[in-house]
């Protein structure tokens, strides 16, 4: 994909060079201005997450830390659990991930392969799901949740962002699906393989590099949802990481430098995931954007 | 209802029709559906209608909800509150789509035409991470560190002390006048990178063939945008659009995060203005009402958005 971005070779110039010369190291210079603006609000909090209080309230959020202070950080992951809550993300987002997956590849070969009847008032139903406001749902959801037992369990929000995951899943897939080979079906189907068994010999190795973005996608998406966890997980025991953030915020030991602390640590396994994922992540827009 | 086939059109239309029809439809495909229907139901479907129905009941979440008609209704047109919320959204609307996506047409074209095709690849895909970087965040966690920086004792008046512009100083996120336009500047801020990456993938599709060639026929920059990168990544445009103005009118963690729709309601939105009523001021049914009314613009918004691209596509069809 990259190939098609590096220009067609020194044959072919453009007639008028000196004046691109100039202009498009200016384009750059501007291009590039706007980029590190981008970035300003990391380094200004990379820089407090470092820094005394007293180094703060005297200094001024602008200063060079006075010493290398990660008490901060030390503060807040004590204070937070956040081992802790790190593991209740990870346990939520990767059990959706999964679980979301599954339920969108079984759903869309029913819809993509199966073309079952109505199939496109279905694949409507998914697709307005994933667009419907939490708000319309989550009154309910925090109801039964009580009514269940469920209230502040990660199993609820587990099982609720399996089902919104996988609306956009089952509409991203079924139309995926759609287009599935016939001959590779028919060849399966001659050799007398079952649907469940054509689903996961032929089907799913055919479709593993759009499950693996979604895969990626749902992870990523899980992890930075915040209603539903916000109002769903009350404890320490079960919150997420953005929650603990946000549950802290403006509590008497969230001074400057332990915000800023606090907030570099929860943004730190964003930041992996997206260097880990940059690949599958950038082919996974493509194939959201055309689908 | 006419709509239904407008609704799920883009999909259906890049699905070929099978090459030979099948004598019988085969029922054991519906098994496939159960798990996954079972669940939609459970989460999404009870609720939305319960959510409907309370909406037309007074309720504080314990003992029987009561059945008022459509009095949260009448309330809902004669709040301040709500107004001003729904106000916002046209607010958030131009934070996070409007000006995202023209500068995010404007710098994918430029990384991509300019410096993509100038430069080393690499140059622009460096400086897209930039831009897409805030994408990645948690949005809460965005809220917080401008919150802040937005701070009286924040990043912001710390810089304009510094340059000695000490009397612009401002507690931006505490007075009314200036709290909207600062979350609007986070939003976008936060938003930029998804247009920016979304396009340059479009682009890819693009022949560079095609630039060089208008580039000799004397085409600057600003036609090959017009007539090239314009019509060519408009699917995308489409998707952007609608995805964004969907997120903009169900944005709730960065007002949380910022403001909690303060002060005086100035950055208030109706997700928010929902979450508050049902939680804090425990008035469920009226809660609901605000949820039913913003799911319902949602819905509207989205059909007219897909009904528009079906038929944009369907003018494209014979080219």
């Amino acid at each position: 994909m990259a190939v098609t971005l590096t220009p067609a070779g020194p044959a072919r110039r453009a007639p008028d060079r000196h004046h691109r010369g100039v202009t498009r190291w200016l384009v750059l210079a501007a291009v590039t201005l706007a980029a590190l603006a981008m970035l300003v609000p990391f380094a200004v909090m990379l820089l407090n997450a470092f820094k005394s209080p007293g180094d703060y309230s005297t200094n001024g959020p602008l200063s060079w830390p006075s010493e290398f202070y990660t008490k901060g950080l030390v503060t807040y992951w004590r204070e937070a659990d956040f081992p802790v809550k790190l593991w209740n993300s990870t346990l939520i987002a990767g059990s959706v991930a999964v679980l979301a997956v599954v339920v969108s590849l079984l759903n869309a070969y029913a819809l993509g392969i199966g073309r079952v009847r109505g199939r496109l008032w279905i694949v409507g139903a998914f697709l307005l799901a994933n667009m419907l406001p939490q708000e319309s749902l989550v009154y309910p959801l925090y109801y039964f949740a009580k009514e269940a037992g469920l209230y502040n369990t990660r199993l609820a929000v587990i099982i609720i962002f399996t089902v919104i995951q996988s609306a956009f899943g089952t509409y991203l897939l079924a139309s995926v699906l759609g287009t599935f080979p016939k001959g590779l079906l028919e060849a399966a189907a001659l050799d007398g393989s079952g649907k469940w068994t054509t689903l996961w010999r032929v089907v799913l190795p055919n479709v593993r590099p759009t499950l693996a973005v979604l895969l990626v996608f749902f992870f990523i998406w899980t992890w930075n949802e915040f209603l539903i966890p916000l109002v769903m997980l009350i404890d320490n025991e079960t919150q997420t990481v953005p929650v603990a953030l946000a549950s802290l915020q403006g509590d008497r030991l969230m001074d400057a430098p332990t915000t800023n602390a606090g907030a570099l640590l929860s943004l730190v396994p964003a930041i992996v995931f997206f260097l880990i994922f940059q690949r599958t992540l950038s082919r996974g827009i493509t194939v959201g954007a055309e689908k | 209802m006419a709509s239904s086939d407008t609704l799920v059109a883009p999909p259906a239309t890049r699905t070929p029709a099978p090459p030979g029809r099948r004598p019988r439809r085969d029922l054991t495909w519906w098994l496939y559906l159960l798990p996954g229907a079972v669940l939609f139901a459970l989460v999404i479907g009870v609720p939305l209608i319960y959510t409907g129905y309370l909406s037309l009941t007074r309720w504080s979440g314990i003992g029987d909800p009561t059945f008022i008609g459509l009095d949260n209704y009448r309330r809902l047109l004669d709040d301040e509150v709500f107004w001003t919320s729904f106000r916002n959204t046209l607010a958030m609307i131009v934070a996070m789509v409007v000006v995202p996506t023209v500068v995010g047409l404007v710098l994918a074209a430029v990384l991509f035409d300019t410096i993509g095709r100038r430069f080393r690849p690499r140059t622009a895909a460096a400086l897209r991470a930039a831009f897409y970087l805030p994408q990645v965040l948690p949005v809460v966690v965005a809220g917080i560190v401008w919150g802040w920086i937005l701070r009286p004792d924040g990043a912001v008046n710390g810089l304009l002390a510094a340059v000695g512009l000490d009397g612009w100083r401002h507690d931006w996120l505490g007075d009314p006048d200036t709290a909207l336009p600062a979350v609007m500047g986070v939003m976008i801020w936060v938003q930029i990178g998804y247009p920016v990456v979304v396009f340059m993938a479009a682009l890819q599709r693009v022949d560079p063939e095609l630039y060089e060639a208008a580039e000799i026929d004397g085409a600057g920059w600003w036609r090959r945008f017009r007539a090239i990168t314009l019509p060519q990544i408009r699917p995308e445009t489409f998707v952007v659009a609608l995805t964004c103005t969907i997120a903009a009118m169900k944005v709730f963690g960065p007002i949380y995060a910022l403001t909690r729709g303060g002060p005086e309601n100035a950055t208030n939105v109706p997700s928010y203005f929902a979450y508050y009523t049902f939680f804090k001021k425990l008035q469920v049914g009226y809660g609901s009402a605000v949820s039913t009314v913003l799911t319902l613009i949602i819905v509207v918004v989205a059909l007219l958005f897909i009904r528009a691209q079906h038929r944009a596509e369907r003018r494209d069809g014979g080219r």
